[in-house]
């Protein structure tokens, strides 16, 4: 299953409630404001980077890391854009948090 | 899981009434009862605290929806779960549940179910579509 998730960790916890309900093989996008939740050195990184660690595959949306100047992205973080996300909408079942 | 019978799960995720959200996601849900879907319906993260019983929003001016969520039974919106760490985050037990109905036979009331998060994801993976409100 594709997870979309467009909201700023710090504004609220929809990236942590998705991940608490993944199950293995599952996929994480991080589109609009959820990109936020890639961002290295901040008081939110542990998120994902726990994400990371335990296998889960974590992709960023890159129209909105441009957008938002984003350039210092957590390692094991991948960048996708418009186009991968239609074949992930393509390949998998899709759950927007919204 | 059969190839007509869509499987939909509906999540709720916001608190009742500081929002639309919730009221119009009830509307979806009790339209969709009508077609032949298998539906099921998650409270998680502040979404729990629609199922508080006792709500009285006649000081708001608005319906408010505690007597709609119980017709859920009726509705055949049987599948009704609750998280249970979001509701042990608020401070909250099954005393505190809503009733969605009762029983044919025994006539004893019916509470959203209590799971956890490994047995929610569980039932995510299996779903043709879920719909956040």
């Amino acid at each position: 299953m594709l997870h979309t998730v467009n909201k700023s960790p710090f504004q609220n916890s929809t990236l942590e409630s998705c991940l608490r309900f993944i199950s293995d093989g599952d996929v994480i996008l991080l589109i609009e404001d959820g990109v936020y939740g890639a961002v290295a050195g901040s008081a939110k990184s542990a998120i994902v980077e726990g994400a990371i660690k335990s296998g889960t595959e974590v992709y960023a949306l890159s129209s909105d890391l441009k957008a938002r100047a984003i350039t210092n992205l957590i390692d094991g973080v991948q960048i996708t854009d418009y186009a991968g996300f239609v074949d992930f909408v393509e390949k998998h079942k899709t759950h927007s948090w919204l | 899981m059969s190839d007509d019978i869509k499987k939909i799960m509906f999540t709720v995720r916001n608190a009742p009434h500081g929002s639309i959200y919730v009221y119009e996601g009830l509307e979806v849900k009790l339209i969709m009862a009508a077609y032949d879907a298998d539906i099921s319906v998650v409270f998680m993260d502040d979404g729990v605290l629609a199922l508080k019983q006792g709500q009285n929003t006649e000081e708001l001016g608005i319906k408010g929806f505690e007597k709609t969520y119980g017709v859920f039974v009726d509705y055949e919106i049987e599948n009704v779960y609750v998280d249970k760490q979001s509701m042990e985050d608020r401070g909250m037990s099954v005393d505190d549940l809503l009733v969605i109905g009762e029983d044919e036979d025994t006539e004893e009331p019916i509470k959203p179910k209590i799971i956890d998060a490994g047995e929610i994801a569980a039932m995510m993976a299996e779903q043709h579509n879920i719909m956040s409100f």
